[in-house]
């Protein structure tokens, strides 16, 4: 598939830059008209990804996460958010809503959040390498009014 | 982000703004903590009213506070929730995860 435009950007994983990601991500996707509601799904699910490389895969230390935004024809974006932390070692257990490594205050719903925001997630992650979280949405082609 | 805290008789509200992520969560939960140790209220009132955006911090926000209240049976209502905020706070199934009502988020406990 044809790529018609891209975006990339790298940034530490202070938590200071969550607001940041999800903001330069609709930013970007805005060039699309899409619907507040769509709008509000993208940041959310970006905020979940972000925040998750931030909590949990550089846990005591600050790394890099790499973020990228692609354009396809019919309106398809997809957004790739990558970690060098330090990886999840049962992805499929890692993405039931409420499982969380972290008891008290995190909910373990940010994947189910990432899964029923977008149409589609994929999540690959090795032990000690990383992971890379994709996510894909499909915006609503919306009728041209001339009126 | 912003949390202000009013105290009416036994009744603590926690107007909260702006956007609750990750790293904005931890001021309001300091700032309604102290509150309710302080105050022992028999009704916490968070108002969503003025939060633009809240991802899955704000759920572990909400459900965090509703466990302090358990300990001494105190209710909570979460008001004010934008369709973005109530499109998350239904996917967390706040109704079915702990005795909650979903209408418009009225937090009852038990006791
Ligand atoms: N990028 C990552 N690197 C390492 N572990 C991760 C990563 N993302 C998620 N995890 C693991 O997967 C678990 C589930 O993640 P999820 O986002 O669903 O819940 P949570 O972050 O624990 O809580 P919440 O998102 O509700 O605040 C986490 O507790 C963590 O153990
Ligand atoms: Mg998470």
């Amino acid at each position: 598939m044809k790529t018609i435009n891209k975006f990339t950007m790298t940034m530490e994983s202070c938590s200071a830059n969550e607001y940041f990601a999800r903001a330069a991500v609709a930013a970007f996707v805005t060039q699309l008209d899409p619907t507040l509601e769509e709008l509000n799904d993208i940041k959310t699910a970006v905020s979940e990804a972000v925040t998750n490389c931030i909590v949990h895969a550089y846990k005591n230390s600050i790394g890099k996460i790499y973020i990228t935004v692609e354009i396809f024809p019919d309106n398809l974006i997809k957004i790739k958010i990558r970690d060098k932390g330090c990886g999840i070692p049962d992805v499929e257990k890692a993405m039931e809503p409420l499982y969380t490594t972290v008891g008290g205050e995190r909910a373990g719903l940010g994947f189910a959040v990432m899964q029923s925001f977008t149409d589609h997630i994929s999540v690959r992650s090795v032990i000690g390498k990383g992971t890379t979280v994709t996510l894909n949405k499909k915006l609503e082609l919306r009728v041209k009014c001339n009126a | 982000m912003s949390v202000k805290i009013s105290v009416k008789g036994e009744v603590v509200t926690a107007y909260l703004g702006g956007e609750l992520d990750h790293h904005s969560a931890r001021e309001m939960r300091e700032a309604i903590d102290t509150a309710v140790e302080l105050n022992i209220p028999t009704l916490l009132i968070m108002d969503f009213s003025q939060v633009s955006f809240m991802d899955s911090s704000g759920i572990g926000l909400v459900m965090g506070r509703f466990r302090n209240l358990q300990r001494t049976g105190a209710a909570l209502h979460v008001t004010g929730t934008s369709p973005q905020i109530t499109k998350v706070m239904k996917l967390a199934g706040i109704g079915r995860l702990a005795k909650m009502d979903l209408g418009g988020f009225e937090i009852e406990n038990d006791k």
